[in-house]
C-alpha cells in the first residue's frame, strides 16, 4: 500500500510514509473526544469533588470536606427515596403505556390497509412537537376552568364538573404521564414498525401453511423476531423517562403538594431553590448511578435475546 | 410492500380462495376503526393548539366551550413576529428564535464534523483503546443532565461563558457528538470498506478518503443524522433554563417557560409562541420524515 501512494503521487518532501493507523485514529478521534472531555469528564470529576463537600451557596466561603455525608443524608431522606419512587413510577407507566400502545399501533400500520400512509405520515408529528411546546399545550388542554379536556368530558357527560386536572395530587401525575405518551407512543411506532418491517416473511407464510392463527403467530412467531427491537426502546424509554425533567416543570414544577416531583425535579430544586450544590451534586451522581445500573441491566438482556 | 403484512392471515392476502367473509370483514372493520380513532387522538391535540392561537380571547374563556371560535385574529401571531414596534415580550421571542436558530445549526455543523471523523477511526481503523472509547463515548450520552449541571454552571460562569449562546454550543455538541458517532459509525460500516482502500490506493490520504469517498456515499445517513442533531439541540431545555439570563443567549424554550410566568391566563399568545416554536421541528419532519425515521431506526433498530 505505502509503495504505491508513492508511485501514484510523486514525492513532496513531507513523509511519504503514510501514518501509522493509530496515530491517523488518534487524529480522527482527538475533535470528538475534546468536545465531550472538556463537557463532560471533567465536570464529571468536579461534580465528585463537589459532593464531597457542604456547599451551600447561602454561605459563601464555608465549605468544608464532609466526605460521604451528602449521599448519606440523600439515601436516609425520605424526599428522596419519595421522588426515586415517583421517578419509577413515570418510568414504568409511562414505558409500559408507550410500548404496548406503540406495538399495536405498528402492528396497525403495518396492515395492508387503505390510508395508511396517511396515520404512517402524521404518526411523526407528535414527536417532532418539541417537548415544551407538548407540556404547554397539554397544561393548556389539563386547565381546570377553561381547559378543552373538561369542556370535552362535561360535554359527552362523562363527568358533571370540571377537575382541577393538574392541581389535584391524585390526578397530576397521569395528566404527565398522558402528555408523555402522546408524544412518544409515535417514536415506539415508528422503531417496531421498523422491526416489523425486517421481519423474514417466509419465516411468517411458513407458519400460516402450518395453520398458525394471528395470535398465536405473534406471540409464538412475531414477537420473539422483534424481541430485540422492542428492548433496544425499552431501553431507551427507560433511561430517559427515569431522568424526566421539561415537561414536569413546565406543567406542574413537581406539585401539587410534591405529587409529580420526581427525582430530577427534586435535584433541581434542591441546587437551584435550596442552593445546596454539594447535596445537588450527590443527588446528580446518584441519578447517574440508577440509569447506569438500568443500561447495564439491559445491556445484558439484550446480549441474551440478541443473537 | 407487496409482500403484505406480518400479520396478514386473511385468505385474500394469502392468495387463497376467499370463504370466511364476514370474519375479513369484521376484521377490517376494527382495524379501520383503529386507524380512525389513532389520527383523532394524533390530530386533536394539535388541532386544539392551533385553534388557540388565532381564537379571540373570549371564544377561548367561555362556558361551555365554544370548539369552533366566532372570531379569529392573527394579531398574535403578527405581533410575536413581523410587527412593527414589539413590546418586551415579542422582543424577547425573536431573538430566542434567533438564538435557537443559531445555536441548533452550530450544534449540528460542530458535531458533524467531529462526529463523522471519529466515526470514520471507529469503524474504519484499528487501534488500541477503540472498545473501550466507544463505550465511553455512548456512556457519556447517556448520563443525566442533572449530574453535569452543577459544575458546568461553575465552570461556564469562571470562563465567563455563562449567558452566552457558545456556552450552549459546547454543551449541546457533546450530547450530540456522540450521538452522530453511534449512528454514522454504524452507517459507515455499512459502506464497502474495498471504495476507501481504492481511494488511497490512488494517493487519497484516510481524510481523504473520508471527505471524497465516505463523505458522498455516506450523505443521505449525514442528512438524516444532521436532521435529529438539529432537532435534539432545538428541545434542550434544562441546560438552557440554567445558563442563559438574558435575550443575548435565552433560547425558544426558555423563552416559552417565560410566557407561562407573564401571560398567566393569556393560553392564546402561550399557544401562538408554541405554534412558532414548533414549526421549524415539525415542518422538518414533515418534509423529511424518509431521512428521519431511518435515522431513528439506525440508532436503535440496528444498533
Amino acid at each position: 500500500m505505502a509503495t504505491s501512494t508513492v508511485l501514484a503521487r510523486p514525492p513532496r518532501g513531507r513523509s511519504k510514509r503514510p501514518w501509522p493507523e493509530t496515530w491517523v485514529a488518534a487524529a480522527f478521534v482527538a475533535p470528538a473526544a475534546l468536545v465531550v472531555l472538556l463537557i463532560v469528564i471533567v465536570p464529571l470529576g468536579r461534580a465528585l469533588w463537589m459532593s464531597l463537600f457542604h456547599i451551600v451557596l447561602t454561605r459563601p466561603g464555608v465549605e468544608p470536606f464532609i466526605g460521604l455525608d451528602n449521599y448519606i443524608e440523600q439515601l436516609t431522606s425520605s424526599d428522596f427515596w419519595a421522588s426515586t419512587g415517583r421517578a419509577l413510577f413515570f418510568t414504568v407507566a409511562s414505558t409500559g403505556l408507550e410500548l404496548s400502545l406503540g406495538l399495536g399501533l405498528a402492528l396497525l400500520m403495518d396492515q395492508p390497509l387503505r390510508f395508511r400512509w396517511l396515520l404512517r405520515s402524521i404518526i411523526i408529528l407528535p414527536w417532532a412537537l418539541p417537548t415544551i411546546v407538548n407540556a404547554l399545550m397539554w397544561r393548556w388542554i389539563d386547565n381546570a376552568e377553561y381547559g378543552s379536556l373538561n369542556a370535552l368530558l362535561t360535554q359527552t357527560g362523562i363527568i358533571h364538573e370540571y377537575q382541577p386536572w393538574l392541581s389535584n395530587s391524585d390526578t397530576a401525575m397521569w395528566m404527565i404521564i398522558i402528555a408523555d405518551v402522546w408524544k412518544l407512543t409515535p417514536l415506539c411506532a415508528i422503531l417496531l414498525l421498523a422491526g416489523l418491517q425486517s421481519v423474514n416473511r417466509e419465516v411468517v407464510e411458513v407458519a400460516q401453511v402450518d395453520g398458525a392463527g394471528p395470535v398465536s403467530l405473534f406471540r409464538h412467531i412475531i414477537l420473539p423476531l422483534i424481541m430485540p427491537v422492542v428492548l433496544v426502546v425499552l431501553v431507551l424509554r427507560t433511561m430517559e423517562a427515569f431522568k424526566v425533567f421539561d415537561i414536569i416543570w413546565i406543567m406542574t414544577h413537581g406539585g401539587p403538594a410534591n405529587s409529580t416531583q420526581t427525582i430530577a425535579i427534586y435535584a433541581y430544586q434542591t441546587a437551584y431553590q435550596g442552593f445546596d450544590f454539594g447535596r445537588g451534586a450527590a443527588l446528580g451522581y446518584l441519578i447517574a448511578l440508577v440509569i447506569m445500573v438500568l443500561a447495564a441491566v439491559y445491556l445484558r438482556l439484550l446480549g441474551r435475546t440478541g443473537r | 410492500m407487496a409482500a403484505g403484512s406480518v400479520l396478514a392471515t386473511t385468505p385474500a392476502e394469502r392468495g387463497l380462495p376467499r370463504r370466511r367473509r364476514p370474519r375479513r370483514l369484521a376484521r377490517s372493520a376494527f382495524l379501520y376503526a383503529g386507524m380512525v380513532i389513532a389520527l383523532v387522538v394524533v390530530l386533536a391535540p394539535f388541532a386544539w393548539l392551533l385553534i388557540s392561537s388565532v381564537a379571540a380571547p373570549v371564544d377561548l374563556l367561555s362556558k361551555p366551550l365554544r370548539w369552533i371560535p366566532e372570531h379569529i385574529t392573527f394579531d398574535r401571531f403578527v405581533q410575536l413576529t413581523v410587527g412593527s414596534e414589539p413590546n418586551d415580550q415579542a422582543q424577547g421571542f425573536r431573538s430566542a428564535f434567533m438564538n435557537s436558530m443559531v445555536i441548533a445549526s452550530a450544534v449540528t455543523a460542530l458535531s458533524l464534523v467531529v462526529g463523522t471523523l471519529a466515526a470514520y477511526a471507529f469503524a474504519r481503523l484499528r487501534f488500541p483503546g477503540r472498545g473501550w472509547l466507544i463505550l465511553a463515548f455512548m456512556g457519556t450520552y447517556m448520563l443525566p443532565p442533572i449530574a453535569l449541571i452543577l459544575p458546568l454552571y461553575q465552570i461556564m460562569g469562571a470562563l465567563g461563558l455563562r449567558d452566552t449562546p457558545l456556552a450552549l454550543i459546547l454543551i449541546y455538541s457533546s450530547f450530540v457528538t456522540p450521538f452522530v458517532i453511534w449512528i454514522m459509525r454504524g452507517y459507515i460500516s455499512t459502506i464497502p470498506s474495498e471504495l476507501d482502500d481504492a481511494a488511497r490506493v490512488d494517493g487519497c490520504s484516510r481524510l481523504g478518503a473520508l471527505i471524497r469517498v465516505i463523505v458522498p456515499l455516506a450523505a443521505p445517513g449525514l442528512l438524516s443524522t444532521a436532521l435529529l442533531a438539529f432537532l435534539m439541540a432545538w428541545d434542550e431545555f434544562l441546560y438552557a433554563l440554567i445558563l442563559t439570563s438574558t435575550n443575548a443567549s435565552k433560547t425558544l424554550p426558555v423563552a416559552l417557560n417565560d410566557f407561562i410566568g407573564r401571560y398567566g391566563l393569556d393560553f392564546g399568545q402561550l399557544a401562538t409562541g408554541g405554534v412558532i416554536a414548533a414549526l421549524p421541528p415539525v415542518i422538518i419532519a414533515f418534509l423529511f420524515q424518509r431521512y428521519i425515521v431511518a435515522g431513528l431506526t439506525a440508532g436503535s433498530v440496528k444498533g
